[in-house]
């Protein structure tokens, strides 16, 4: 089966392109296999949460973004905070409470961010937060004239919050260049999808707020960097954002502590069969991308510098237990210059030219199509009415199959990337 | 000063003459998004409608759509949204139609606004505002404190003022302020309080108590509407040869401890006023405060006025016995006025 659809994949990608995800997923492992040996160590303070078996979600989609485009990744996409830029060393570090961490051990795992370099926000536990948040970093960003997209991941399991639905409804309202990832890997900590929602596709929850989605293989790394692209330069461009479902599975447990006995047998061993490093190693082989000596280079590349990197980590210090003090209020310039970056003509957002009629015009009314029509703006700019095309073109093609185990997609013209996009509806 | 459309007509619609506490909130409003374009407003009803209590009419007319953005009904996304605004280097001020709704949105306060610049340095340049208070017979739903929650929450500024010029100037320093403030209005003093207020730009400093009244028997702490039935106790003291000194909290966070403490050192006994419930309430803060720090100047028990432990009742019977009043005020006041 992976063959033949990494057969069909046409070769977009320059070569450095296909390496740089190959490196990427295997940075992803190697890192958090490092850290699988720390915390037996015991040297990592809290949690391990691992995202094996889900390197090509995190790597793919984040390899799709522009180095001004903003990320939130959650616990689970380490390998977008390595792709982003962050030196293997801070992720070490955050796990074991290092002074020289990014947050100086006044958090762990992966929160932490970089708003002025890398463009990264820090996630928080509650799921689902950070939707709203990278919505207002879009919207504010289309205000500054920046043309940046912002993207975040959630999972199966977060996306039954609330705050999923409120901020993935305001983006829409607002057409922000948002991509929201859904990272479907099939258990919430021990509770199924199924029940957890009772849909075959989660990516159908797009429908709900009027915005395009896609279903991807989320073990293929192509395939979710194809889509991603597209994605992300379709609400680049203006079209509002996008949900994309990756389908996957969470090889461990919930975090290190949990053997995952629930998970059923034939499940896990479908999936350890799929693995997305793997895969991805045939298809370099086959494509003659990739020989044995070329691993070889990358085995070394990474074994020297995690090794390097993780001496690092170790001898940095634990905070100064007085560091626990302070730090709660930003106290004004000397800690902060809040400036923002404006790329567009300020005049154009202050009176007299930003004013306007204070009237809420919604020209489809009275024509027949009522607040629904076909220019009905809704806030500023115009956003496209939700119809339903008689044409086959906006029914939404059921793109995977009925298992919730296999995830390729129906042969069609667009299965060449790996994903079906669906239909504007 | 406003013109037909509602918009003031000019940039400086202030004329150093009387003015709303309602007034005073659009007018700061105004001038911080004139003088900053960096300022949005952000709220349910806020743009064509100028806000349930019309705090932000003329403002979509000024200022256009990309910077007055209604929204749909989502505390949780409009603080979020904020917040990754602020993020850019922009100042969001956050309307909640009646700041009872902003429990909706607890956990993006608390957990994700509060914390940003302590745990990995990034501070949250925002200002959540809205209508608050009783006494207008809102019921259980719309008359909410609900300030406390917030005191509670370290990361976060929290003002509640009570005259037109504090609420302009308190406004306008929480816009220019690099962390998240919370800003109560209390309704019941929208249209009934009128102030004058300068002309020319000011702010009036986070954090800083006011004595509203000098006195040396006994120091009655208080804010926001209460601050004024203080005062009316405070009048109805003074017939009686009880001369309390009235002070304004005007910040719940970060407390002034130094203009309570000098207050409290002098006339030795305090009595806390507040609309918030009892238990939990600024008043149990300062009492502690008052142990810690003053204990030995205490001349008698440190004494709270405040509404009663409930959810605020609907009928007007009810809430009033509910709410502290003057009498009440008067009543405490002049038993503690004894020892």
């Amino acid at each position: 089966m992976e063959t033949a659809m990494t057969k069909q994949m046409p070769r977009e990608l320059t070569r450095q392109q296909y390496l740089d995800l190959y490196y990427y997923m295997r940075l992803n492992r190697a890192v958090e296999e490092t850290m699988v040996k720390l915390f037996r160590q015991n040297k990592i303070v809290g949690g391990l949460y691992s995202s094996l078996g889900q390197e090509a979600i995190s790597v793919g989609t984040s390899y799709a973004l522009q180095k001004k485009d903003w990320i939130a990744p959650m616990i689970r996409n380490i390998g977008a905070l390595l792709v982003k830029g962050v030196p293997p060393r801070d992720i070490f570090m955050q796990h074991m409470a290092k002074y020289d961490s990014p947050t100086k051990g006044r958090d762990g795992t992966s929160h932490f961010g970089d708003l002025d370099n890398l463009h990264i926000v820090s996630p928080i536990s509650m799921l689902g937060d950070l939707i709203p948040v990278m919505t207002g970093v879009a919207i504010g960003a289309r205000y500054l004239g920046q043309k940046i997209v912002t993207l975040t991941w959630i999972g199966d399991g977060g996306s039954s919050t609330g705050v999923f639905h409120e901020g993935l409804n305001f983006a829409a309202t607002q057409k922000a260049p948002f991509v929201l990832i859904l990272e479907n890997n099939l258990w919430a900590y021990s509770t199924p999808v199924r029940r957890q929602v009772p849909l075959e596709n989660l990516a159908d929850r797009a429908k709900a707020y009027g915005i395009d989605s896609y279903i991807v293989d989320g073990n293929n790394v192509v395939a979710v960097y194809n889509t991603s692209k597209e994605a992300v330069e379709r609400a680049r461009a203006g079209e509002g954002p996008i949900l994309i479902e990756a389908k996957t599975f969470r090889r461990l447990g919930h975090a290190q502590h949990d053997p995952a006995e629930y998970v059923p047998k034939e499940m896990r061993a479908y999936w350890e069969a799929r693995d997305p490093i793997a895969l991805y190693e045939k298809f370099l082989s086959t494509e003659k991308l990739l020989d044995a000596g070329g691993k070889k280079e990358i085995d070394d590349k990474l074994d020297t510098l995690l090794a390097a990197e993780r001496e690092f980590a170790e001898n940095s210090p634990m905070p100064p237990p007085e560091f626990a003090e302070g730090g709660v209020y930003c106290t004004g310039d000397d800690c902060h210059k809040i400036r923002a970056k404006w790329e567009r003509p300020i005049t154009e957002v202050t009176p007299p030219r930003s004013s306007v009629e204070a009237v809420w015009a919604v020209p489809g009314f009275g024509s027949g199509k009522g607040s629904g029509g076909a220019d009905a703006p809704i806030h500023f700019g115009d956003t496209k009415a939700v119809v339903e095309h008689p044409a086959n073109n906006g029914r939404p093609a059921k793109a995977v199959t009925k298992s919730a185990g296999k995830t390729t997609t129906r042969k069609s013209s667009k299965a060449a990337t790996g994903a079906s996009r669906k239909g504007r509806r | 000063m406003v013109g037909a459309n509602g918009a003031p007509t000019n940039g400086s619609a202030t004329s150093g003459k009387e003015i709303t506490f309602l007034e005073a909130i659009r007018q700061a409003m105004f001038e911080e998004m004139e003088r900053d374009p960096a300022v949005l407003l952000m709220g349910e009803d806020v743009g064509v409608y100028g806000g349930a209590f019309k705090t932000s009419e003329g403002l979509l007319e000024r200022f256009g759509w990309e910077r007055v953005i209604d929204t749909p009904i989502s505390e949780s996304a409009i603080i979020g949204a904020a917040c990754g605004m602020s993020y850019l280097g922009l100042r969001p001020i956050c309307e909640m139609q009646f700041i009872d709704f902003i429990v909706c949105a607890f956990n993006q306060i608390t957990n994700f606004v509060a914390k940003g610049h302590y745990l990995w340095n990034a501070p949250a340049p925002m200002v959540i505002r809205g209508p608050s208070g009783g006494g207008v017979h809102g019921g259980p739903f719309h008359s909410a404190n609900p300030e406390m929650y917030f005191v509670h929450t370290p990361g976060l500024k929290v003002i509640y003022p009570s005259t037109p010029y504090d609420a302009k100037g308190l406004l306008k320093a929480a816009v220019r302020d690099n962390n998240p403030v919370l800003f109560f209005e209390h309704k019941f003093l929208y249209r009934r309080i009128k102030g004058e207020v300068p002309a020319e730009d000011y702010t009036v400093p986070i954090g800083k108590a006011v004595v509203r009244r000098e006195g040396r028997h006994l120091t009655i702490l208080s804010y926001a509407a209460m601050m004024h039935t203080s005062l009316e106790a405070a009048d109805a003291l003074a017939k009686e040869g009880i001369e309390a000194e009235v002070i304004d909290l005007r910040t719940l966070l970060p407390l002034d401890e130094e203009t309570i403490l000098n207050s409290v050192k002098k006339t030795n006994k305090c009595l806390a006023v507040h609309e918030d419930t009892r238990t939990g309430g600024i008043a149990g803060e300062v009492a502690a405060l008052l142990c810690e720090k003053a204990f030995s100047d205490l001349d008698g028990p440190v004494l709270r006025m405040t509404s009663l432990d409930t959810p605020v009742p609907y009928a007007p019977t009810l809430e009033e016995y509910f709410l502290p009043n003057a009498k009440k005020i008067f009543s405490a006041a002049r038993e503690l006025a004894r020892y």
